[in-house]
C-alpha cells in the first residue's frame, strides 16, 4: 500500500556538511503491516518517517501511496491519510487549547476552513465517548487546557487525535520514549489496540527492543540509510533479542550500537 | 468639588472613546500576538494605511462608512503581503513586518499626496449618527461602542468556528496543526489579513474622530497594541476567548485612562511613547507579571 522506490535524500546539500541519508531506498509496506523499526542512532529511522509524512521532500525517488503518486504532495495535504504521533508529548497537541478544541481540529481533517461551529453537541458527545475509550477519565474534562495534562495523557490524547479520522497510514516515531515505564506500558496496549481495531497499517520506531519484537507483524533494522533486517510473520514470532543482535552484526558487519537501546 | 467632578467625567470619557476606537487596534494586534504568536510589525503602517484611505475617500465625497470598508480592504492586503513574505518568502516574521511597514510610509503618502489630509467639516460616521438624533456629547462613544460590540463578537465566533479553531492550532502548535491537515501557511497569511484589517479599520475610524489622517500616526501602534493586550490579561486573565477579546478591550481602555491622566499630570505628549515603551518591557520582562500572566492564563 505504500511504496518508496530509489528514494534519496540528503540534508545540506552542496555545502561542507552535506550529509547523505538515503541514496537508493526502496521500500514497500504491505496493507495491514505493523511494521516496529530499530536502528543505530543517526541511521536515518526518523528521516524516514519524516519523507512519508511530507515534513521534508526526497530529493528523487517515488512515494506511492495505494498506487497514487503523493512524492509532491505537501504535508497538510498528506495529513487527510497519515496520522503521526511524535517523541515529544508536547508536539502532537495544542497546549493552550481544551481537549475537545484539541479534537475538534482532528475531526475537521478534510474541512478545516468552514465557518461551521469547531463543536456542536453532537460532536461533543462523540468526543466523550472517543475519550472514555482511553481510560484516562479525560472525557469528564472536556474544557481543561491540555497544557494541565501529564505527558501520558497527552500522548494518549495525539493517538487517539491521530487515528481519529480513520488514517491509512500511522507513523510513530519513539512515541513512548519520553514516558516513564508504567505510562510506556498503557501507551503502548492503546497503540496495539487501536491499531489492531481499525486495521491500521503502521510504522512504529522504537528503542526498545523487546517492544519491537512482541509488537507487531514485522520488523526491520535500519543501519546508515539502509535496511539491514526485514523479519516477518512466523520468523519474527520466534524471534528473541540475542538473534536479533546476531542478525544484525552479520548484516551489518559490525556491532548494533545504540546508547539509547533498551534490551528488555 | 464639581470641578474634580467633571475633569474626572471628561478624562473618563475621552479615554472611553479612545479606548475603543483603538480597542479594534488592539483587536487586531491580540489576533497576531496571542492567537498567531506572530510578532507583526505591519500594524505600524497599516494603522496609518486606514486612515489615509479613509481620509482620501471621505474628503473626496465618499460615503464614510464604505470608507471604513474599503480601509479595511487595504489593510487585510498589507496584512496578506507580510504572510506572503513570511511563509512564501521565508522572511522571518518580524522582518516581514518591518519591510511592509516601510513600504506603507511611501504609500501612505502617495495615497494622500501629501503628509496629511483635514477633515473638518467633512460628514464623517459621527456626524451621520449625530443625524439619527444621539445627543453630540455622547455620539463618539455611541459610535464605536457599537462597532466594538459588533466587532467583537464576530471575531469571537469567528474563533470558534473550524476556521478560528485552525487559525488558533496554527499558533499554538504549528506542528500539530500541519500533522493534522490544516495549511499552516494558509492560516498565517489569513490571520495577518484579519488582524490589519482591524488594525486599518481603526485607523480609518481614528481619523474620522480626530478630524485629520497623519503620514506619522502609526508609529508605536505596536507598542499601544501590545500595552493594551498585556494589560487586559492581567488584570483579567484569558479564561476563554470571549474573555480574551474582552480583556484586550478593557486594556485598551486602562491604557489609554492611564494616557490621559500622565497628561492630566503634566507629562508632554512625546514623553509618552518612551513611557509606554517602559510598560511594556516591565510588563514582558517582569518575572512576577510574566507569572500573573502565566497563571491567570491556566486558570
Ligand atoms: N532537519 C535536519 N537537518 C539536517 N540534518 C538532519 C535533519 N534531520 C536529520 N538529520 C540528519 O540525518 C541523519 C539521520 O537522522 P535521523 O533520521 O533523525 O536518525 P534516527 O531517527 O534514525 O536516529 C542524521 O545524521 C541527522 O543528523
Ligand atoms: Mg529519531
Amino acid at each position: 500500500m505504500l511504496e518508496l522506490k530509489n528514494v534519496s535524500k540528503a540534508f545540506n546539500k552542496g555545502t561542507v556538511n552535506e550529509n547523505v541519508v538515503f541514496s537508493d531506498l526502496n521500500f514497500t509496506l504491505n496493507e495491514g503491516d505493523f511494521v516496529s523499526v530499530i536502528g543505530s542512532n543517526g541511521a536515518g529511522k526518523s528521516t524516514l518517517l519524516n519523507l512519508i509524512a511530507g515534513v521534508f521532500s526526497v530529493d528523487g525517488g517515488q512515494l506511492l501511496l495505494d498506487g497514487n503518486d503523493i512524492t509532491k504532495l505537501p504535508e497538510h495535504k498528506r495529513a487527510r491519510f497519515i496520522g503521526r504521533v511524535f517523541q515529544d508529548p508536547m508536539m502532537g497537541t495544542a497546549p493552550s487549547m481544551t481537549i475537545e478544541e484539541n479534537m475538534a481540529v482532528a475531526y475537521a481533517r478534510s474541512d478545516h476552513y468552514s465557518l461551521r461551529w469547531g463543536i456542536n453537541p453532537q460532536t461533543r458527545d462523540m468526543f466523550r465517548e472517543r475519550l472514555s475509550y482511553l481510560g484516562l477519565a479525560l472525557e469528564d474534562r472536556l474544557s481543561t487546557k491540555v497544557e494541565l495534562l501529564s505527558g501520558g495523557q497527552r500522548q494518549a490524547m495525539t493517538l487517539l487525535i491521530a487515528t481519529m479520522s480513520n488514517p491509512r497510514l500511522l507513523l510513530l516515531d519513539e512515541h513512548t520514549a519520553a514516558l516513564d515505564p508504567a505510562t510506556v506500558r498503557l501507551i503502548n496496549d492503546l497503540t496495539e489496540r487501536i491499531i489492531n481495531e481499525q486495521h491500521i497499517t503502521t510504522l512504529m520506531v522504537t528503542h526498545n527492543l523487546e517492544h519491537a519484537i512482541k509488537m507487531g507483524n514485522r520488523l526491520i533494522m535500519m543501519d546508515r540509510g539502509s535496511i539491514v533486517l526485514d523479519i516477518k510473520d512466523d520468523e519474527k514470532r520466534s524471534l528473541t533479542i540475542e538473534q536479533l543482535l546476531d542478525m544484525f552484526e552479520q548484516a551489518a558487519h559490525e556491532k548494533f550500537s545504540d546508547d539509547r537501546v533498551i534490551l528488555q | 468639588m464639581t470641578a474634580i467632578f467633571s475633569v474626572l467625567i471628561g478624562l473618563l470619557s475621552i479615554s472611553l472613546e479612545q479606548g475603543l476606537s483603538y480597542g479594534i487596534m488592539a483587536l487586531g494586534v491580540y489576533i497576531t500576538f496571542k492567537v498567531l504568536d506572530f510578532p507583526d510589525l505591519t500594524v505600524e503602517g497599516s494603522f496609518p494605511l486606514g486612515a489615509s484611505v479613509t481620509a482620501v475617500l471621505v474628503a473626496g465625497g465618499f460615503n464614510p462608512f464604505l470608507a471604513l470598508f474599503v480601509s479595511m480592504l487595504a489593510g487585510m492586503a498589507a496584512g496578506g503581503i507580510t504572510g506572503i513574505l513570511n511563509t512564501k518568502g521565508h522572511i522571518t516574521g518580524l522582518l516581514a513586518g518591518i519591510l511592509t511597514m516601510t513600504a506603507l510610509y511611501s504609500i501612505n503618502l502617495r495615497i494622500m499626496g501629501r503628509s496629511n489630509i483635514s477633515l473638518l467639516n467633512i460628514d464623517t460616521v459621527l456626524t451621520s449618527v449625530e443625524n439619527l438624533g444621539v445627543p453630540h456629547g455622547v455620539v463618539a462613544i455611541t459610535t464605536f461602542a457599537i462597532a466594538v460590540v459588533i466587532i467583537k463578537l464576530l471575531l469571537d465566533a469567528l474563533l470558534k468556528t473550524r476556521l478560528g479553531f485552525s487559525l488558533r492550532a496554527t499558533g499554538n502548535n504549528a506542528n500539530m496543526a500541519r500533522a493534522l491537515g490544516v495549511n499552516t501557511d494558509a492560516m498565517k497569511v489569513f490571520g495577518l489579513a484579519l488582524s490589519n484589517g482591524l488594525v486599518a479599520l481603526s485607523g480609518g475610524l481614528v481619523a474620522q474622530y480626530q478630524g485629520f489622517a497623519d503620514v506619522g500616526m502609526g508609529i508605536g501602534t505596536i507598542v499601544a497594541g501590545l500595552a493594551s493586550v498585556i494589560i487586559g490579561e492581567m488584570i483579567m486573565g484569558e479564561r476563554n476567548i470571549g474573555y480574551a477579546t474582552m480583556s484586550a478591550l478593557v486594556g485598551s481602555f486602562i491604557y489609554r485612562l492611564s494616557i490621559a491622566i500622565a497628561l492630566r499630570l503634566g507629562f508632554a505628549a512625546t514623553d509618552l511613547k518612551l513611557l509606554t515603551t517602559i510598560l511594556v518591557i516591565i510588563a514582558l520582562t517582569t518575572p512576577q507579571i510574566r507569572k500573573i500572566i502565566k497563571v491567570s492564563s491556566t486558570s
